[in-house]
Parts: C-alpha cells; sequence; structure tokens
C-alpha cells in the first residue's frame, strides 16, 4: 500500500538526512533484537561446558569454534536420538491439530456469518467470552478433566482443547462476512445443498484465511508449553520445547544438546515465516483493526 | 429419507455447523470454569474432597508469598503496559513515515522474537542475564564501572530481566498491530492537517492517536492479560518455579507450585478465580474509562 501522507521532498538534502537517521534507527533497533539469537546460534558452535561458564560470550576465534554440537546432535547417539523423538512427536502435534483446528473452526465461523439464525449473535458473544478468561485460570480442572476422561499422556489430551479456538473463528468469521451472501443463493437455485455450499464454493475463496491461520495455529502448537507440560508425562511423548526444558538441569551436563537442539529447534518456524511473512501479519493484526 | 432432509435445512444446517463449539464451549470452557470456582470452596487431597467454605480465601489473604505473587504480576503488568504500549506505537508511526527504508527487512527482524519459543529465549536470556562476568549485562555494567552483578539473585534486577525478555519478544508485534491500525487511517485526514499548517506533532495527537484509539485498545487489553498470567518467562530464567526470596514468583506461577507441585487443587483454584476476578475488574474498567461502553458519535 502506497501512502503519500507527505508532500514528494524525496530528493531534498533534509529529507535524506532523516531518512538516514529513520532507517539508522531501525538498523540499531533489529541489531538489538536481533543479538540474542545470533548470539545463541554463534554458542552453539563453542562446547556445552563454555555456555555455563561464560554465558553466551561472544567469541568470533575461528580456531575455537567447532561443529561438534551438531554433530553430536546427529549422531545417532541416545541424547540424538530423544532430540529427535521430540522433533517428530512436535511436527504430528503441530500438523494434527493444525489441520483439525482449521476445519473445525472454518465450519463454526462458516455458520455464525452465512446463516441468519436466532442464537447467532448470543452464540458469537459467547465465542468473546472465551477470550475474556485466561486459559491459565481453567488450566487445573481441565487438568483434572483430562485425567477424568483418560486422555492425561496422549496426544488427543493435548490437542483436543484447543481446537475450537476462539481468535480463529473470529479471523474466519471477519474474513468470510466479506465474502458476498448473493454466491449462497444462487449456488441454492442451482440445486446445491448447504454442506456442499460450504465446502466446494466458499472453502475454496477462503484460501487465504485458511493460509493466515495455518501459519498462526502452527506457531502457536510448535512453541506450546504450559498445556503440554502438565498432560504429557513419559519423556518418550515430550514435544521439543518440553524435552529442551527437561535438559535445563542445574548440574548442566547438557547444554551441548541443549543449545544447539535450540536453534534447530527454531528452524522450522523461521522458515514458514520468511515464506508466508504477509499471511501471518494478515492474521495475527486482524483483530486489531476494527477493535 | 426425512432425516437427510431435516438435517439439509437451511434452518437446521447453522446448528449443525457451530456443534463443535457448542460441545468444545460445554466441555473446555462452561465445566472448568464452573469446577474452578467449586473448587475452591474445597480441599482436595489423594484420597477425599471436603467443603471448607470460604476458607480458601481467607487463608490466601494472610499468606505472604501469594502477596509477594500478586505485587510481583501487578508490577510486571504496570511495566509492561508503560514500556509496551506508547514505544511500539512511536515505532510503527515512524516506520509508517516515507523516512524509513527497507521496510520489509525490519518488520521481518523485530517479529522474530515472537516465533521463538519462551523456552529458548528464555534460557538465551539466562544466560546473558548470568552472575558471571563474561555475560552480557555485567560487560555492560562493567563498562559503565559498576563491576559485576548478580541480576537474578535480587528483586529489581530480577524484575528488569522480566521486562527486558518481554520487550524484546513483543515490541515488535505490538508495532505490528499499531501499524495495520494506521494504515486503516484514511489519509485524506492528514492532508486536511497540511493544508492547515499542523506540525508533525501536532498530526501525532490530533489525528493519529484519537484514531489508534480502537487498536490500542486491543492491545491494552491482550497486555493486561498477558502481564497478569506471565509465568513462563520467569519459570524459564529461573530454570524452574523457584526463584531467591520468590522474587520472580507471578500469580500463576504460584497457582502452578499449589496445584501442581504441592498437589493442593483447591487452594489454587483460589487462587485462579482470584485472577479471573482481577483481571475482569481491570478490563472493565479500563474499557469504561475508554468510552466503549458509550454510543459513538
Amino acid at each position: 500500500m502506497a501512502k503519500d501522507k507527505h508532500r514528494d521532498l524525496s530528493h531534498s538534502p533534509s529529507h535524506i538526512v532523516k531518512s538516514v537517521l529513520g532507517t539508522g534507527f531501525f538498523v540499531i533497533l533489529c541489531a538489538i533484537i536481533a543479538f540474542p539469537i545470533l548470539a545463541g546460534l554463534l554458542a552453539s558452535f563453542r562446547p556445552g561446558t563454555e555456555l555455563i561458564r561464560r554465558g553466551l560470550a561472544i567469541d568470533l576465534n575461528p580456531t575455537t569454534m567447532t561443529l561438534a554440537n551438531y554433530k553430536y546432535l546427529f549422531g545417532g547417539n541416545a541424547d540424538s536420538i530423544k532430540y529427535f523423538m521430540w522433533y517428530k512427536n512436535s511436527l504430528l502435534i503441530t500438523l494434527t491439530s493444525v489441520v483439525l483446528t482449521l476445519i473445525i473452526c472454518y465450519f463454526v465461523a462458516y455458520g455464525l456469518t452465512m446463516y441468519d439464525f436466532k442464537l447467532r449473535n448470543f452464540l458469537f458473544t459467547l465465542v468473546i467470552a472465551t477470550m475474556m478468561v485466561p486459559f491459565e485460570i481453567l488450566m487445573l480442572p481441565m487438568y483434572k478433566e483430562i485425567i477424568k476422561l483418560h486422555l492425561i499422556d496422549t496426544y488427543a489430551g493435548v490437542i483436543i482443547t484447543g481446537l475450537c479456538s476462539a481468535s480463529t473463528i473470529f479471523f474466519f468469521r471477519q474474513y468470510l462476512s466479506g465474502l458476498p451472501k448473493e454466491l449462497l443463493s444462487a449456488a441454492r437455485i442451482d440445486g446445491a445443498n448447504e454442506y456442499y455450499i460450504s465446502v466446494k464454493i466458499i472453502l475454496p475463496l477462503a484460501k487465504p484465511a485458511f493460509a493466515s491461520m495455518g501459519i498462526l495455529c502452527a506457531m502457536g502448537a510448535w512453541n506450546a508449553i504450559l498445556w503440554p507440560l502438565l498432560v504429557l508425562k513419559g519423556a518418550e511423548k515430550f514435544t521439543l520445547p518440553i524435552g529442551l526444558n527437561t535438559l535445563l538441569t542445574p548440574y548442566g551436563n547438557n547444554y551441548d544438546v541443549l543449545i544447539a537442539g535450540s536453534m534447530f529447534g527454531i528452524l522450522p518456524i523461521f522458515i514458514i515465516f520468511l515464506l508466508f511473512q504477509k499471511y501471518i501479519i494478515d492474521g495475527m493484526t486482524a483483530g486489531a483493526v476494527k477493535g | 429419507m426425512k432425516t437427510k432432509n431435516f438435517l439439509y435445512s437451511q434452518k437446521v444446517a447453522p446448528y449443525v455447523f457451530v456443534l463443535p463449539f457448542i460441545l468444545s464451549f460445554a466441555v473446555f470452557w462452561v465445566y472448568p470454569l464452573i469446577t474452578a470456582f467449586t473448587m475452591s470452596f474445597q480441599k482436595i487431597t489423594a484420597t477425599k474432597t471436603a467443603w471448607v467454605g470460604i476458607a480458601n480465601y481467607t487463608k490466601l489473604l494472610k499468606d505472604k508469598v501469594f502477596l509477594i505473587a500478586v505485587a510481583n504480576s501487578a508490577k510486571y503488568m504496570f511495566f509492561t503496559l508503560v514500556l509496551l504500549i506508547p514505544f511500539p506505537m512511536i515505532f510503527a508511526v515512524l516506520m509508517d513515515s516515507n523516512i524509513v527504508k527497507a521496510k520489509g527487512v525490519w518488520k521481518a527482524i523485530l517479529y522474530m522474537p515472537a516465533l521463538t519459543s519462551v523456552v529458548i529465549s528464555g534460557t538465551l536470556f539466562r544466560l546473558m542475564f548470568t552472575e558471571y562476568k563474561t555475560g552480557q549485562m555485567n560487560l555492560i555494567s562493567q563498562a559503565l564501572g559498576f563491576g559485576t552483578y548478580k541480576w537474578l539473585k535480587n528483586g529489581w534486577s530480577g524484575m528488569l530481566a522480566l521486562l527486558v525478555l518481554a520487550c524484546w519478544r513483543w515490541t515488535g508485534v505490538n508495532m505490528l498491530y499499531f501499524l495495520s491500525g494506521l494504515k486503516a487511517i484514511d489519509t485524506s485526514l492528514y492532508e486536511a492537517a497540511d493544508i492547515d499548517g499542523a506540525t508533525p506533532i501536532q498530526k501525532f495527537f490530533r489525528v493519529t492517536l484519537p484514531l489508534l484509539k480502537p487498536t490500542t485498545i486491543y492491545v491494552l487489553t491482550i497486555s493486561v492479560y498477558a502481564g497478569l498470567a506471565m509465568f513462563l518467562e520467569s519459570y524459564m530464567l529461573w530454570a524452574g518455579n523457584s526463584s531467591p526470596n520468590n522474587i520472580g514468583l507471578t500469580i500463576v506461577g504460584y497457582l502452578y507450585k499449589r496445584g501442581i507441585e504441592k498437589n493442593d487443587m483447591g487452594y489454587a483454584c483460589a487462587v485462579g478465580v482470584v485472577l479471573l476476578i482481577v483481571a475482569l475488574i481491570i478490563n472493565f474498567a479500563q474499557l469504561i474509562m475508554n468510552g466503549t461502553f458509550k454510543k459513538e458519535d
């Protein structure tokens, strides 16, 4: 979106000075923001024991840098097997919960947007209401509930509570309400039934919304900690963040796996982000403009 | 055939579509919420559950550790509001102006921290705030001539570490919220202000700020909740739920400690109910102050 809020002064000397200052400001800000991750990346090429003794000390001496942590991480030893088991678990949980969340939330939003029915506004108010209660308050009763349902220490237990995500329904509803309703009446005249319309006619039009929400849900699921930490008990079922967290012992004998594993664990999300940046920002900011 | 026609009718279809929400709402919202309230009036042990009336709440009011947790969460929330609303807003206005080049690059970099799991970012920040002299914070403090400091062992510096982590993670995200709010402002308003000879400062306070209000309220609301419910940041910075003299203990941290670590679910639920009431009061107060419930002119 090109916007000219200011008269075109782009070639005047004063504008060039401002431009250097403005851009320079963001260069410095970004350098500060990027620092911890870059420092972590550098640290992952140093022995794990050094991390405990020196913190994230920046040391660019190439002769002491080593690939040992990564070699160890991919080396097929016991730690490596454990790490990739967590990685696989995280991928599995993320994929399943994203696919199911998108399908469920799309249809719920479709029902709330495309029809004028008695309970519509009431139900939408309930969707908003669920956003008003922090998850942390429901966490303990939900934990007991999951035990009662025999879903403790299962992936189903991790996934099931978040499938009907209010913010995802909210976003789909905003997107769907921008589509012309005439599409439905036209399809009905052609003899299509309600479910056919929702799947074959409207769903393809909502692809950008699926992309935005899919990526945001994936980021949430990949990085989720609190709920999986409660539900998953066995080390062989841990997700990556939970597993990495167990390496954080005061004895610090696992810092080589921890730092290399952390950096390799950021990778999938960073790749997705770089590929789909536009969708992420659209999806994330949808609620902030209209309030 | 009859049931098929029934399910396929335009009257029934919407209910079929919203059914998953109704089920999930009942099972994973209403039920746990009611249970949280009822459990908060109970003493729950491994073998039996007994009603104790408001005993959990009266005990809470006298619980010094709980009061420390409330103070920590309140302080944290207050400072995140002070730091994470005005600055990202100014950054967004600057980013939206025509004096910044290569905007896409900066936006992407500023968003990166939000992609990083708290387990990883918490670990990185713990290493930077280490008490050893090679940690980044101690390098800065030594360069300024103050010598080394035990950052994660003192109250004010522990809070500082939490706030630095929060700013690191959320500055970019909040800036993007404000940027999208700025995009929604009609440019002709700025042109009109230009014609009237308004200075950039006047334009910011008279045009930008009032028109950003919906975005500001949104960011304020999510920040109030995120601030009050903060737990994992502290859990990761101190590598577990215990910090020296509870300097990093938050309300949710205390709920977790009581409910999960000490298995005293009833008492922990009372903590949760207090948190819910505080969150709702603050939110309603700020919505009323912002005039959300008044009819728009």
